[in-house]
């Protein structure tokens, strides 16, 4: 027996050094940014901070410079929900619309359109940045969170109408079939009787969206101004600034600040994102 | 509210050019209100979009349909008044059982209160008042059925259309659920399209049968009709079951009354001058006889309790009779066989039609 | 609603869809192209029409090389490490192993960061005085040298590193999916022939898992490919442009170098580069889905 007993060892060890792997930047992450710059100096990344100090974080907060600007992540902080929010639920929205089109009420030519569309979950969005940063202009929308939305929900359209046709495929048409004779339109089905049955995709999607917009750097970089940058830009600046003085501190609490809510979904709501992932479609 | 059905010359082809396929060439079929019409075919033969076309979910490629003497052709599925069962029930999986009843109505705009009484009355009919709160993935096969049933009568509408529902249902439940639709057929008095692909539901079910081959409507008549005068050899061979016996033989034509070869040292007499043609003999209409001169060896003896079935392995090919469970065979035994000539069904070897016989003899 | 009206609505429903999808798609695209053809430097000139200048330009230039090198060396071995460490982990975790859970969203939850955090943490990890060095100095190991991030010939492995970090886990849920989903009664099957665990696992389930090993890459390169936070993060393309690739050049040249012709061109480099991974794959895709009714 004592063969079966290393191997079952040697099995945990393994899979407690990668999740040390994966812990220790988290860790020095908040050890980090709790420590003040004297421990920083003479400790190293994985000692213990002396006390627990939230200094970084108030300065992270409020007052940290990001280039010119010195207030902090404050700002950029409420960019980001003023963009995310909006982009979440009108990419979502406007998903399950199409998925439910493409997936029941399918004609000549919509299979092709959608193949088409694919591509744009694929591309590199690189091949945009200059044109739509025209586009924004023509619209008077550039440097706005507005013209952010607007752009995450263009991006974000394609893929979130494959997932919600790809779910409602799995529903079988009968059920469409029996809802038109009982005298049910168009709408009437989707509000009745398919988004009630969506809750699974529904997770996943808004799960899925709010994750890639609140971290998305390259629009937020590309089309923001002054007052509308997302927070990942706000911390990028922060971190790169040439100031003098590093405050890795500061840097650390700021990634923490930037991080947390995305974290705090994952953690929160993972589940239904992984059970969202398996669910197939109501059978019966 | 029964209404009549009126389909003529409907034609359905899916796909273009040199990929087109016909799947319903020219039917004809009128359907009096009241009726209870059953479309029995193998899978393929186009009946599921038949009854898919007198729904309005799918268009024909041409002719006429009329309900209730109005032309439907073009009308959405939900101006038609039509009820419809499916296979899988297709009930609303985020909806109670109520609620699934009365949504036909709500679509109507029918008040509440008129709704739950409809609802009310259609639970107790069916016996499924108890489980009026519940949602469908905590039914039974056989409750789900009847909340499916339920929905399509609570509409009280112009046609019923079923779609192969007893398919999922265990062979117990099947045969519950068969007299459970012909009685609730008796009290509503709704005209009524079944489909199905089991002949024994065809049979029982049906006030008049359509069945149904390629496309092609084989044959329309009562039960009675279908089972003793089959139009042509498929029809024969697909209602009753066990399945009809079909001999090749051989046709000696000697004068008008032609003479038919079983095989070697046995003849009959057939009534149509002998031409290419074949015998069908249904089993139940074989008999043992010590004398007779069609010889054969018993190959297989299956007793089902109130029958048996026993193959005999002829010259002419392996027979099957239906005999009553008493009678003494055993497997090996050289047995006889006889049939009555008024029992004989005789076809066209070429074109499978029926012959009709021109005179009887013994 | 007659029949008519029914059969137009959807199509009306998802016609935004197709307009603005395609426009923004496949017009942007094509807008971007046009200006690779033109002279634009700080603005868009249509004026000037170049041909491919732009693109002769582009491939004469050390630092679009550099890119290119520092492409092929991130997707081969953040790809190749992010499978690799994601199929051991989803091999082990398929093991029975208590506090499953609790070890997959530990591994997991660096997918949920922007990369641009997981930028920021490393860079504080690896950095050359304060970081791993020190780290390893003060257990005693005074000898440790890790100034990796600051020397032009090394730094990309640190982005392949935290990249790895990032992405492993994401690879690890769709193997342990994999996994999960192969029939237990082939690997009793196995068993009763007599095979012992690492064989079963070698000749029959990792082959069995090809279609998963293949989307994973997929998923993956398609990541590499985008790969901009990290690096602007990281390193920001330093030190000096070793770490560049072509989407953080592409970046540099349009919006900060004043290049947009030449950025414009990068970004059709970088789109073809992608086109021609993900077009035969999306074809075969959707030519073997068998169609509803």
């Amino acid at each position: 027996m004592t063969a079966k007993f290393f191997t079952r060892a040697a099995l945990y060890g393994v899979l407690l050094l990668a999740a040390l792997f994966f812990l220790a930047p988290l860790y020095v992450m908040v050890t980090t940014s709790l420590k003040d710059a004297e421990q920083i100096r003479t400790g190293n990344l994985l000692s213990l901070p002396g006390s627990f100090n939230l200094d970084a974080w108030q300065t992270a907060w409020s007052t940290a410079c990001t280039g010119v600007d010195c207030r902090g992540l404050q700002p950029y902080f409420w960019n980001s929900v003023s963009m995310t929010v909006p982009a979440v639920l009108l990419s979502t929205a406007w998903g399950a619309i199409n998925g439910y089109v493409l997936s029941m009420w399918r004609f000549r030519g919509s299979e092709l359109l959608f193949g088409f569309l694919l591509f744009g979950v694929f591309m590199p969005f690189q091949v945009v940045l200059l044109p739509m940063s025209q586009v924004l202009g023509y619209l008077g929308l550039s440097s706005s969170v507005s013209g952010l939305v607007l752009v995450h929900c263009l991006a974000g359209m394609a893929g979130t109408t494959l997932f919600f046709r790809n779910y409602y495929a799995a529903i079988p048409k009968e059920l469409v079939n029996a809802a038109r004779m009982d005298g049910a339109g168009f709408w009437r089905i989707f509000w009745r009787i398919v988004l009630p049955m969506s809750t699974p995709i529904l997770m996943v999607t808004l799960i899925w969206q709010f994750t890639n917009i609140w971290n998305d750097f390259l629009f937020g970089v590309a089309f923001s101004g002054a007052d509308s940058k997302p927070i990942t830009v706000g911390l990028n600046n922060m971190a790169n600034t040439s100031s003098s003085v590093k405050s890795y501190n500061v840097d650390m609490a700021a990634a923490m600040i930037a991080g947390l809510p995305t974290m705090l979904v994952y953690v929160l709501a993972g589940q239904y994102f992984v059970k969202g992932l398996t669910a197939g479609a109501v059978k019966g | 509210m029964a209404a009549s059905l009126h389909i003529a010359g409907i034609r359905k082809i899916f796909g273009k050019g040199a990929s087109a396929v016909e799947v319903l060439k020219r039917i004809d079929i009128e359907v009096a209100p009241g009726e209870f019409l059953i479309l029995v075919g193998p899978s393929g033969c186009g009946k599921s979009t038949l009854l898919n076309i007198i729904a309005g979910l799918e268009q024909p490629s041409e002719g006429e349909l009329r309900i209730a003497g109005k032309n439907v052709v073009g009308v959405a599925p939900a101006q038609r008044d039509i009820a419809m069962v499916f296979q899988s029930y297709a009930l609303y999986p985020t909806m109670s059982v109520a609620e699934n009843i009365g949504f036909a109505l709500e679509m109507r705009k029918v008040p509440k209160e008129a709704r739950n009484k409809r609802i009310a009355e259609v639970a107790a009919m069916l016996q499924i008042e108890h489980l009026l709160e519940r949602r469908p993935a905590q039914l039974s096969g056989g409750q789900r059925q009847r909340v499916a049933m339920g929905r399509a009568l609570a509409r009280d509408p112009q046609l019923f259309l079923f779609d192969e529902p007893l398919s999922n249902l265990d062979a117990k439940l099947r045969v519950e659920m068969r007299a459970e639709i012909k009685r609730l057929h008796q009290i509503s008095g709704i005209t009524s399209v079944y489909v199905t692909h089991d002949q024994i539901e065809a049979m029982t079910l049906g006030s008049r049968i359509a069945v149904m081959k390629d496309g092609i409507l084989q044959q329309i008549g009562t039960p009675d009709d279908i089972y003793n005068r089959p139009a042509n050899n498929y029809v024969a061979s697909f209602i009753g079951s066990p399945t009809m016996n079909l001999i090749a033989g051989c046709a000696i034509s000697t004068g008008p009354r032609g003479i038919f070869r079983i095989q070697d040292g046995c003849e009959t007499v057939v009534c149509p001058p002998a031409g290419d043609v074949q015998l069908g003999l249904r089993p139940e209409h074989i008999h043992f006889s010590a004398d007779a001169l069609w010889r054969g060896q018993v190959m297989v003896i299956e007793p089902t309790g109130a029958d048996t079935f026993v193959v005999v392995k002829t010259a002419a090919g392996n027979i099957t009779t239906r005999t009553a469970p008493h009678v003494a065979v055993a497997v090996g035994d050289v047995v006889g066989l006889h049939f009555a000539q008024e029992h004989a069904h005789w076809f066209d070897r070429q074109t499978g039609m029926r012959v009709s016989a021109e005179s009887r003899s013994k | 609603m007659s029949r008519s009206l029914e059969s137009l609505l959807p199509k009306l429903v998802v016609a935004p869809a197709f307009v603005l999808g395609f426009a923004f798609i496949y017009g942007l695209m094509v807008w971007n192209g046009v200006l690779s053809v033109t002279a634009s430097r700080m603005l868009p000139n249509y004026d000037e029409f170049v041909g491919l200048d732009q693109y002769r330009k582009l491939f004469e230039m050390d630092r679009w090389w550099v890119a290119l090198k520092n492409l092929g060396i991130f997707s081969v071995l953040y790809v190749g490490g992010a499978l690799v460490l994601g199929l051991t982990l989803a091999i082990l975790l398929d093991q029975k192993v208590r506090a499953e859970g609790f070890l997959r969203t530990v591994y997991l939850y660096p997918m949920a960061l922007s990369f641009i955090v997981t930028g920021t943490a490393w860079k504080w990890i690896l950095n050359p005085s304060l970081g791993i060095e020190k780290l390893m100095h003060d257990l005693g190991w005074s000898s440790f040298h890790f100034d990796w991030l600051v020397q032009s010939e090394t730094a990309i492995y640190c982005v392949v590193i935290a990249g790895i970090w990032q992405s492993a886990g994401f690879a690890m849920a769709l193997f342990l999916a994999g996994l999960r989903g192969i029939d237990d009664s082939i690997i009793k099957a196995a068993q009763m022939d007599g095979a012992s665990l690492p064989r079963i696992y070698w000749r029959i389930i990792i082959p069995i898992l090809r279609p998963v090993v293949f989307s994973t890459i997929l998923v993956l390169s398609h990541l590499s490919i985008k790969g901009f936070d990290l690096v602007m993060a990281l390193t920001a393309g330093g030190p000096g442009f070793s770490t560049d690739v072509p989407a953080t050049f592409m970046f540099v040249m349009s919006f900060t170098r004043g290049q947009i012709g030449l950025g414009a061109a990068s970004a059709t480099m970088m789109l073809a580069t992608v086109a021609a991974i993900v077009v035969p794959y999306l074809y075969s895709e959707l030519r073997a889905k068998p169609h509803d009714r």
